[in-house]
C-alpha cells in the first residue's frame, strides 16, 4: 500500500493545543503542543533529549524522572502544558562545561548502573535528594530513591554512588554562609 | 645486609581481575545511550496493537472503519492480511507454532488482534483504541491439571490436537529410584508451586523496521540473540539472509525476556515492507506484563529419601509445566524442560528420576526467561527446599545435613545420576565461609533464646549448583543451530584493537569485560580496545547472551582467538628480534627472547610490523576469529544464608541479613561480578516475597501493571553482603564460569527456608512463593488460631 | 499509555476555575497534581472533555496555623506536608501519612486536596481527617461552604463535593495539651496502597485517660472509614490494654474490606485489629511525650 504520510497528517484544532514556553537545561523553548502531550514525549521527541526514558504506564518506575523547578517529577505523568513557564532539567543538563556532576561520577566509580535504562531517572532523583539532604543516612537514601525502580543493580551500588556524590559534592560557593 | 626488592609484577591496565570502571558508562551517565525508542528515522511511522480483553474467544468480526477514520492513521493490519502472505502463524523457538495475528480465535487476554500504523505515536494509540472487535467468548482453560483431564476444552485444534498435553519428558532411573525410596529410612515429600512471574526489565520490548532502496531489511530490535533472529526471519519470510540486518543496540535489561520473537516484531516488519516506510513499535508496560514471555509456572512434586545416618540417597520429581497457549520457551531443543535435571543439585544421589509434562492453557506463552538458566531456578528452589524439609524432619541442623552430604571436591569432575558432568566444585568451602561471615552458630543461639520468648526468627540456607554456558554441540542446539559462540579480533597498525562478538550485553558490561580478557591475553591496555556486539552485518555468528553463557562461550572464544593472534605475533616478534620463533616466549605481556628478557617486543610493536615489516611468506595483518564449542557446561555454585525476623501478628517478614558466597571460578572484573550478584539477589527476592502473575476465573490477569506486579524498591531490598571462593573451571581457557544468574537461582530457597525455619514452632514445612504477609499469617493461624 | 485529547484551561483565579467547572457541566475535571487523574487518563479509564488546571491559582497552597486550626491550602504538595516542622510537632499523624503516600517523587506533585477529595478508598489522608475530625472548605458558584470530613466520603470516588465545587482548604482542629496522633500503614511495598492503615488522633486528660479520640481506617471499605463505635467506646477510658484491645476489635468490625491480591477479608480485618492496637499505643506514647 502506498502511503503519503504528509497528506494523512491531521491538523489538531487549536482548542486542543497551545503554545508553551519553558526552559530546558537552561535553553528557552517555545513550542506548540497538543494539550495531552506528556512532558516525557515532549522532551524525547520534540527536543530529541532521549536520555529520559519510559518504563511503565502507572508512574511507578521513575525512569522518566526529571527536575521541574528543582523538584523531581515523573515526566510521564505531567502534561507539557503544565510545565509552561517552568525550568526543566534532564540528565543531559547535569554535565556542565564538560565536567561531570558528582552524581554522574559516583554512578560510574561505584558501578551504580548496568543496563543504564533507569540511570538517568535515578540520577535526577539522587541530585534532588542530595540538594535537599546533603548528608543522608543509608536509610534516607533508600527512601529517597524508592520512586525509582532498578532491575539490574540490586541498589547496593546505587546507594554507594549517592554516598560518593555526597562525600564529593563541591564546596558551597563563597558568600553563601556557613554550614 | 641490603636486599634488592623483588621485581614488580608486570601488569597491563585493565587486565583480568581488575575492578576497572566500565567503558560503556560514559554514554549512559550522560543520557546518550542508544536504546530502541531512541532510534529515529526520517518518515518513520508508528505501530500500535489492539489486544483481546478475553482469554479465549472466537473473533467473529474486526471493524476497522473507526480506526481508519482516526486522524493520523494510515493502515490497519489484521490476521486476514497476514494469512494472505502465510504469515499469520510463525514457529516458536521450541518448534511449536504461535499466532502473529489471529484469524479465528484468541487464546489469552492481551493477545494481539489488530495493528494500526499511524504518523505518530499518539495517533497510533488513538487508532488502536478505535478498533472494534466482535468476540464470542469460549470456555477458558487456566488450570494445567484440569487442562489435562478428559473432557477439557481442547485449545490447539489448529494443530489437530485432541488434548492439551504438549509433551512428556523424563530422565533417570525410574525403577531404581522407586526401589531406593522404598528402602529409605525417611522420605519427605513436598508439593511446590512456583507461579508465573515476569522479568519486567525497565525497558519494554520494541523494534524499528526499515527497508532500504536496495530492498535490504534492517530491524533494530530489543533482542538478546540477533543472529538467531536473523536466521529465523530469513527462514520464515523467505527474504535472503544477507538482505536482513538485525541491530541490537543498547538494551535496557534482558534477563531472557528479550530472546523470543514477539508478534509485534513480525507485524512491524510486515508494516515496513508494505508501507515502504520505517515503522517503529514499542510495547507499553501493560502489554509487556500481559502478553510477552513469562517464566516459571511449574507445579512440582518432589520426594527425597535418606538413610538412617542422614545420607541423602534418592530423589524423585514429577512436574507439570504450564506453558500457556503455545510452547514458546527458549530451551535448547533436546531439553523441553530446560536444564531442570540439575535438580540433584550439590548432592551425590545414587538414584534419581525426573519427569515433566507440559500443558496448554489460555495464558500468554511462557516458561523461560527471568534469569533462570533454563529452568535451573525451579530445580534449585525445589532441591534446596526439600533438603531443609529433610533436615527439620530428622532434627538435624540444615547446615550440618548439607555438609554431611555435599559432593566432595575430590569427586570432580562429577557425573550426576541425571547425566550431567559437573566440572569443579567446593561446596563445603562456600558454605563454611558463609557460616563464618554471618556467625551461624551465634545466630542459632539467638534463635533459641528468641524462640523461648515466642519470637519468630529464622535462618535459611541455599547451597546451589548452577549449570551455565550452553553449550556443547553434542547436546545443545536451538532450532538446530549449535550453541557455540564467537569472537573476531583485529589489531590495527598502531596497536589498537577492534573486537566483535556473537553475544549481546544487556547491562552485563561486555564492552569492559571482554576488553579485559583481550588486555590480559594481548598485553594491550584496555582503553585501546573497542568491543562491539549486536550488529549481524559485522559481528561473527553467535547465539546471544542469556542463561549466563557469555563468559563460558564467547569469553573462551576471545581467549582462544587472542592465543591464535599470539601464535602469529610470536613469529613476527622473532622476525623483528632476529631469532628463531622457538626462542620467543610470551612473558610479562611481552614477546621476550628466552633467557634474554631485555630483548623484547610488545604487541603494539608487532602490530605495526604486521602491516609494514612482516616476514616473507606470511600474510599481512594481525587478526583471528574463533568459534568456540565448549567441551562442557560450567558449574558455578554458592552458599547463601538468610536471616529473617517475622512479625507474629501480621506475618510480615523482614530480611535482617543476607550473605551470599559465590564461586564462579576465575573472575574477570570483581566489581562487575558483585553487581551481577546484587542484581540477581534482588531478582530472587522479588519472586520470593512479592512477584506473581495470577489469573481470575475468566482469565483476566490480576497483575497487569506495576500497581499489582510488585517490584522491589531500594527499601524492600536488603543490603546484600557478598563474598567469594574461587574454584576454577578446569576446561575453560580462563578458568572462568558464568555467574549472571547464580543469585536469582540461589536466593529464593534461602529466603523461604529462613521463613519456614522461623515458623518451626508451628510445624510449617512449606509455603509457596511469593511468601506474602497473608500466607505467613495463615500458616501461623492454621496452627494457632485465636 | 497515551490519553485521548481534551481542552485545557489554566485559570489564574478561583472564580475563573469555578466558572469553567460550572460551564462544562460535569465534562471537566480539576487538575492539581495529576498523579491520580493523568494516570487514569493514560490508561483511558477516564476521558474528560476538559481539564481545569488549578496549579496557577495563587493563594491555594499554604500551611497556616492559627489559634483554632491548621489551615492547609488544597494545592499544598504532599511533600510540603511531610516536611513541615509544625505538622511534625503538632499533627504527627499527617507527617506519618505524608511520608507514606506513593513515593517521594509522586509527592512533589500530588496535592493534599487531591488526596482528600479524589475518593479512592486507598488514599491515605481521608482516614487522617476522619480521625482528626477535620473540616473541608469548598467553593462553588454560590460561594464557600464548610463540610465535616466525617460526612464527606459517600462511596468509592463519590464525595459530598458538588460537581461545580472546588476544594480550597482543609482545616485541622488545633490540638491542646495532651494530644497525640499517629498513622500506620501496612503495605506490601513502598508506594502500594494500604493492606490496611489506621489513623488515630487523641487527647489525654490530666489523669492520663483518653478525653477524646478518633480512629480512621484506610482501604478497608468502599471509602475511608470512621470507626465510630471504636472511637466512642474508647472516649473516657483510661487506656488500659484490655480497653485498647476492645477498641481494636470494634475498629475491625467497622471495616468491610474486599479480598484482593493483598489477602482475603478475614486477614485484612485482623490487620485492622492489630494496627489499631499498635497505632493507639503509638498515639498515646506521643501524647505522653514518649517516643
Amino acid at each position: 500500500m502506498a502511503i503519503d504520510a504528509v497528506t494523512a497528517k491531521s491538523s489538531v484544532p487549536s482548542s486542543f493545543s497551545r503554545t508553551v514556553h519553558l526552559t530546558v537545561n537552561g535553553v528557552a523553548r517555545e513550542s506548540t503542543v497538543e494539550n495531552r502531550l506528556l512532558l516525557v514525549h515532549y522532551l524525547r521527541e520534540h527536543l530529541r533529549l532521549t536520555g529520559t526514558h519510559i518504563g511503565c504506564d502507572t508512574s511507578h518506575c521513575g525512569a522518566c524522572t526529571v527536575l521541574v523547578d528543582g523538584k523531581t517529577v515523573k515526566s510521564c505523568t505531567m502534561l507539557t502544558v503544565m510545565a509552561d513557564g517552568k525550568q526543566v532539567t534532564t540528565v543531559e543538563g547535569l554535565e556542565t562545561a564538560g565536567k561531570l556532576h558528582p552524581v554522574q561520577e559516583g554512578f560510574t566509580k561505584e558501578h551504580g548502573l548496568q543496563c543504564g535504562f533507569c540511570t538517568p531517572g535515578m540520577m535526577m532523583a539522587s541530585v534532588a535528594l542530595l540538594a535537599k539532604n546533603p548528608h543522608p543516612t543509608e536509610d534516607e537514601i533508600r527512601r529517597g530513591i524508592s520512586g525509582n525502580l532498578c532491575r539490574c543493580t540490586g541498589y547496593v551500588n546505587i546507594v554507594k554512588a549517592i554516598q560518593y556524590a555526597a562525600a564529593n559534592a563541591p564546596p558551597p560557593a563563597a558568600g553563601t554562609g556557613g554550614a | 645486609m641490603a636486599t634488592t626488592p623483588p621485581p614488580a609484577k608486570a601488569t597491563v591496565h585493565g587486565g583480568i581481575g581488575q575492578s576497572i570502571a566500565r567503558k560503556e558508562d560514559q554514554r549512559f551517565i550522560r543520557g546518550k545511550g542508544n536504546y530502541i525508542d531512541d532510534v529515529n528515522l526520517p518518515g518513520m511511522l508508528f505501530l500500535d496493537i489492539a489486544r483481546s480483553p478475553y482469554a479465549h474467544a472466537k473473533i467473529t468480526a474486526i471493524h476497522k472503519e473507526k480506526a481508519l477514520a482516526t486522524p493520523g492513521v494510515l493502515a490497519v493490519i489484521t490476521g486476514a492480511d497476514l494469512a494472505a502472505a502465510k504469515l499469520a502463524w510463525m514457529p516458536t523457538l521450541m518448534s511449536d507454532t504461535q499466532m502473529v495475528l489471529p484469524t479465528d480465535e484468541v487464546m489469552f487476554q492481551g493477545q494481539e488482534v489488530a495493528a494500526v500504523v499511524a504518523v505518530d505515536r499518539y495517533a497510533a494509540a488513538d487508532g488502536a483504541a478505535a478498533i472494534e472487535v466482535d468476540y464470542e467468548p469460549l470456555p477458558v482453560v487456566l488450570d494445567p491439571f484440569r487442562a489435562l483431564e478428559p473432557g477439557a476444552p481442547v485449545l490447539r485444534t489448529d494443530k489437530g490436537k485432541k488434548d492439551n498435553h504438549i509433551w512428556h519428558w523424563e530422565v533417570g532411573d525410574k525403577a531404581g529410584t522407586e526401589a531406593a525410596l522404598k528402602a529409605c529410612a525417611t522420605v519427605v515429600k513436598e508439593k511446590i508451586y512456583i507461579p508465573r512471574i515476569h522479568v519486567s526489565s525497565i525497558e519494554t520490548c520494541g523494534c524499528v523496521a526499515q527497508v532500504d532502496a536496495m530492498g535490504k531489511l534492517t530491524v533494530w530490535m530489543t533482542t538478546q540473540a540477533p543472529h538467531a533472529i536473523r536466521t529465523v526471519f530469513a527462514l520464515v519470510s523467505g527474504l535472503p539472509e544477507q538482505q536482513i540486518r538485525i541491530i541490537s543496540p543498547d538494551i535496557g535489561g534482558g534477563f531472557g525476556g528479550k530472546v523470543p520473537v514477539y508478534p509485534g516484531y513480525v507485524i512491524t516488519v510486515v508494516a515496513a515492507l508494505t508501507t515502504g516506510k520505517p515503522v517503529k513499535w514499542i510495547e507499553d508496560r501493560t502489554e509487556n506484563l500481559t502478553s510477552d514471555s513469562f517464566a516459571r509456572d511449574y507445579h512440582i512434586e518432589i520426594e527425597l529419601g535418606a538413610d538412617k545416618a542422614g545420607k541423602l540417597t534418592a530423589l524423585r520429581v514429577k512436574t507439570l509445566a504450564d506453558h500457556g497457549y503455545t510452547d514458546a520457551a527458549a530451551n535448547p531443543s533436546k531439553f523441553p524442560a530446560g536444564l531442570f535435571h540439575i535438580i540433584t543439585g550439590s548432592y551425590p544421589f545414587a538414584k534419581a528420576f525426573v519427569e515433566v509434562d507440559a500443558a496448554y492453557t489460555n495464558k500468554p506463552p511462557g516458561g523461560i526467561a527471568y534469569r533462570c538458566s533454563f529452568r535451573v531456578t525451579e530445580a534449585v528452589f525445589a532441591i534446596e527446599r526439600i533438603v531443609d524439609s529433610m533436615a527439620h524432619k530428622l532434627a538435624i541442623d540444615p547446615a550440618e545435613l548439607r555438609l554431611k552430604n555435599f559432593i566432595p571436591p575430590e569427586a570432580f569432575p562429577y557425573s550426576s545420576a541425571l547425566g550431567w558432568t559437573y566440572d569443579s566444585g567446593n561446596y563445603a568451602g562456600a558454605l563454611r565461609k558463609a557460616m563464618e561471615i554471618i556467625d551461624y552458630a551465634g545466630l542459632r543461639k539467638e534463635q533459641a533464646a528468641k524462640r523461648a520468648k515466642g519470637e519468630l526468627m529464622g535462618l535459611g540456607i541455599s547451597s546451589f549448583t548452577e549449570i551455565v554456558g550452553a553449550g556443547p554441540s553434542k547436546t545443545f542446539d536451538i532450532l538446530g543451530i549449535k550453541m557455540f559462540d564467537s569472537a573476531e579480533i583485529r589489531i590495527h597498525p598502531t596497536g589498537k584493537v577492534i573486537a566483535r562478538f556473537g553475544t549481546k550485553s544487556q547491562g552485563q558490561g561486555h564492552e569492559t569485560t571482554y576488553g579485559q580478557i583481550l588486555a590480559e591475553e594481548l598485553g594491550i591496555p584496555v582503553e585501546n580496545i573497542n568491543i562491539e556486539e549486536g550488529d549481524t552485518d559485522t559481528a561473527p555468528y553467535g547465539l546471544g547472551t542469556y542463561a549466563s553463557r557469555s563468559t563460558p562461550t564467547a569469553g573462551a572464544a576471545a581467549a582462544i582467538a587472542c592465543r591464535k593472534i599470539r601464535e602469529k605475533a610470536a613469529k613476527i616478534a622473532a622476525h623483528l628480534l632476529e631469532v628463531a620463533p622457538d626462542d620467543i616466549e610470551w612473558k610479562d605481556y611481552k614477546f621476550q627472547v628466552k633467557g634474554v628478557p631485555e630483548k623484547s617486543k610488545t604487541m603494539a610493536d608487532v602490530a605495526f610490523a604486521a602491516y609494514t615489516n612482516h616476514p616473507a611468506g606470511m600474510e599481512a595483518g594481525l587478526e583471528a576469529v574463533d568459534y568456540y564449542d565448549p567441551p562442557n557446561m560450567t558449574y558455578p555454585f554458592g552458599s547463601y544464608i538468610c536471616v529473617v525476623d517475622v512479625d507474629k501478628e501480621t506475618g510480615q517478614v523482614k530480611i535482617r541479613r543476607f550473605v551470599a558466597v559465590d564461586d564462579c571460578g576465575n573472575i574477570i572484573n570483581p566489581m562487575i561480578v558483585d553487581g551481577q550478584i546484587h542484581g540477581g539477589l534482588t531478582m530472587g527476592l522479588g519472586p520470593a516475597l512479592l512477584e506473581e502473575i495470577q489469573y481470575d476465573a475468566q482469565g483476566n490477569s490480576r497483575a497487569p501493571s506495576f500497581l499489582e506486579y510488585l517490584l522491589p524498591t531500594a527499601v524492600e531490598t536488603p543490603k546484600w553482603e557478598t563474598a567469594k571462593t574461587v574454584t576454577p573451571s578446569p576446561h575453560h581457557p580462563l578458568g572462568a564460569k558464568g555467574v549472571g544468574e547464580s543469585a536469582t537461582v540461589g536466593a529464593p530457597a534461602a529466603i523461604v527456608n529462613a521463613i519456614v525455619d522461623a515458623l518451626q514452632p508451628y510445624g510449617v514445612t512449606h509455603i509457596d512463593i511469593p511468601v506474602s504477609a497473608y500466607k505467613v499469617w495463615q500458616a501461623i493461624h492454621a496452627k494457632d488460631p485465636r | 499509555m497515551i490519553p485521548p485529547n481534551f481542552e485545557y484551561y489554566a485559570p489564574s483565579s478561583l472564580n475563573e476555575a469555578i466558572g469553567l467547572l460550572d460551564q462544562h457541566q460535569g465534562e471537566a475535571k480539576i487538575l492539581a497534581g495529576g498523579m491520580s487523574l493523568i494516570a487514569m487518563m493514560k490508561l483511558r479509564l477516564v476521558e474528560p472533555g476538559a481539564l481545569i488546571d488549578i496549579n496557577r491559582i495563587p493563594g491555594l497552597s499554604y500551611l497556616k496555623e492559627d489559634a483554632q486550626f491548621l489551615h492547609i491550602g488544597a494545592t499544598t504538595r504532599t511533600n510540603d506536608l511531610g516536611d513541615s516542622d509544625v505538622v511534625r510537632m503538632r499533627y504527627p499523624i499527617l507527617s506519618d501519612a505524608g511520608r507514606e503516600i506513593a513515593d517521594p517523587t509522586v509527592r512533589n506533585m500530588g496535592t493534599v486536596g487531591g488526596n482528600v477529595c479524589h475518593g479512592d478508598p486507598g488514599n491515605d489522608l481521608p482516614a487522617c481527617l476522619l480521625a482528626l475530625d477535620a473540616q473541608l472548605v469548598a467553593q462553588g458558584p454560590k460561594g464557600p461552604r464548610t463540610l465535616a470530613a466525617r460526612e464527606f466520603y459517600q462511596d468509592t470516588f463519590v464525595t459530598a463535593l458538588a460537581p461545580n465545587e472546588i476544594l480550597t482548604e482543609v482545616k485541622i482542629p488545633r490540638p491542646g495539651t495532651g494530644a497525640g496522633s499517629a498513622y500506620s500503614k501496612m503495605e506490601r511495598k513502598v508506594g502500594d496502597f494500604a493492606t490496611a492503615a489506621v489513623a488515630v488522633a487523641l487527647t489525654l486528660g490530666k489523669s492520663g485517660g483518653i478525653d477524646a479520640v478518633g480512629i480512621g481506617l484506610t482501604n478497608v471499605g468502599p471509602t475511608a472509614i470512621y470507626a465510630r463505635a471504636a472511637s466512642e467506646f474508647l472516649k473516657g477510658k483510661a487506656g488500659a490494654d484490655a480497653e485498647i484491645a476492645k477498641a481494636a476489635e470494634l475498629a475491625a468490625e467497622a471495616a468491610s474490606p474486599v479480598a484482593d491480591n493483598r489477602g482475603p477479608v478475614e486477614f485484612k480485618k485482623d490487620m485492622v485489629r492489630v494496627w489499631s492496637r499498635r497505632t493507639l499505643r503509638r498515639a498515646i506514647d506521643r501524647a505522653k511525650g514518649v517516643h
